[in-house]
């Protein structure tokens, strides 16, 4: 259980800091913008408490707010995140075929559910930050193409960070 | 009651989305001036659609009212051109002046399109390139002045309106002859400008009105608005003027685009000073 704490800190010092240091500053003009980050959130335990789950990915984002100056907005996209997942969880997985504080790694459950998880889950943060950010419809074919191209790139990024860590030996 | 916090507690999930995204949205608004100013706006701007599309509709409401203005003009400069010509039929001379060429051609445009409650307004006319409209050339209306020409398509030309912050007029003052700029900038009021770099010994006259200067796009003596209020800035080296804008730019109908036959001349000789400056 306290390894469990530990390595969830780490993982949200390291993804929070490569988030706002480095990804930040990488991007293809602005139409694609990585959000790693958002894979601490996805790698939290899947038998935490909803609560808990919304607490920690506000938070999350909140602060990945303040390095951005958009107050509210990845806080926003983050809690909308930890609702997919909620979601996502309760359809796809039956949980006692778990153990209740399994992380959802690519070690510990299939590839192809794993490459969903994260395909989806991305889209739809991405979906919800985009908008929020330009907060209007005018001119949508742009903010979708911004929404498609940056899910890419974070999917892109998530999975070469998640390849990693890979651990065959957990499965 | 009870069965309510079964509810609530079955969709926990949901209730608790709902709470913090709404949460995160309440900063978002209230903490990014974007969003703040866009959250106000969008309604603005349905309004400011349905307004555009009933005025097409107006339009033709108006049509009497455009008519009898003009009427009016054109018996303003019937009476101006008989200064001109010789009342006496039997003599029938014909003045011509060599001195001064004809300076400025007029050329008669319908506005299309119009705004005045933006920070930067833009009209749009129904005249363009194939009509002899170019970039940077004066716009005038029966009653005043409208703005300068930003950007000219085959048939269409945009108009970067006078209540636009960035407009810049050059514009003078009846009694005293002094000149300063006329700026709309921080106004929200389409019917009032101020103007700006007039110095404190000038004694301005509340009522008095203000012409174009002519040192700029515009013919000298076209009427901007007459003086609303003079303050005196403490400190300062120059007056507040505000100024009542003549132009009805509400209803905006016709205006003229002024083409300054000789504006080439005078810009290639300026570009002189500015060489060797």
């Amino acid at each position: 259980m306290a390894k469990l704490l530990i390595y969830n800190l780490i993982r949200f010092v390291v993804l929070v800091a490569l988030q706002v240091f480095l990804f930040k500053n990488i991007g293809y003009y602005n139409l694609a913008t990585p959000f790693p980050y958002i894979l601490f959130i996805l790698l939290l335990p899947v038998g935490i408490s909803n609560f808990l789950l919304y607490l920690i990915a506000f938070s999350t984002g909140l602060v990945v707010d303040t390095f951005y100056d958009t107050l509210g907005v990845n806080a926003a996209a983050a809690v909308a995140l930890a609702w997919g997942r909620i979601i996502f969880l309760r359809i796809s997985l039956q949980t006692d075929n778990y153990e209740n504080f399994v992380t959802p790694t690519w070690g510990t459950v299939p590839f192809r559910w794993y490459f969903l998880y994260v395909l989806v889950l991305s889209l739809f943060h991405h979906s919800i930050l985009f908008l929020l950010e330009t907060f209007t419809f005018h001119q949508f074919h742009y903010t979708f193409i911004r929404i498609f191209l940056s899910c890419i790139f974070t999917v892109i990024v998530i999975l070469l960070l998640s390849l990693l860590f890979y651990k065959k030996k957990q499965r | 009651m009870r069965n309510l916090w079964i509810l609530i507690h079955k969709y926990n999930a949901f209730f608790l989305f709902i709470l913090f995204f709404g949460f995160s949205c309440y900063l978002v608004v209230k903490n990014n001036t974007f969003q703040r100013a866009s959250a106000v706006n969008s309604s603005n701007e349905l309004v400011g659609n349905a307004y555009s599309w009933i005025n097409n509709w107006k339009s033709y409401l108006h049509l009497s009212e455009s008519n009898a203005r003009l009427a009016e003009e054109n018996a303003a400069l019937r009476e101006q051109l008989q200064r001109f010509t010789d009342p006496d039929s039997v003599i029938r001379a014909t003045v011509t002046d060599t001195v001064a060429k004809v300076r400025y051609h007029y050329i008669v445009a319908r506005v299309t399109n119009n705004s005045i409650h933006q920070k930067n307004n833009y009209i749009t006319i129904d005249k363009g390139r194939k009509h002899g409209i170019r970039k940077g050339m004066g716009v005038i209306a029966a009653k005043g002045i409208v703005g300068i020409v930003l950007n000219v398509s085959d048939n269409f030309a945009t108009i970067q309106s006078l209540l636009h912050s960035e407009s810049r007029i050059s514009a003078s003052l009846e009694d005293s002859r002094a000149f300063g700029s006329l700026v709309w900038g921080d106004n929200f009021d389409s019917r009032y400008a101020s103007l700006r770099d007039i110095p404190n010994h000038i004694k301005v006259r509340e009522g008095e009105h203000v012409y174009t200067s002519g040192y700029s796009l515009f013919p000298p003596g076209v009427l901007i608005g007459k003086v609303a209020s003079a303050g005196t800035s403490g400190g300062d080296s120059f007056i507040d003027i505000s100024v009542e804008l003549s132009t009805p730019f509400y209803n905006l109908l016709e205006v003229y685009v002024v083409d300054d036959l000789l504006a080439e001349e005078k810009e290639a000789l300026e570009a002189l000073t500015d060489d060797n400056g």
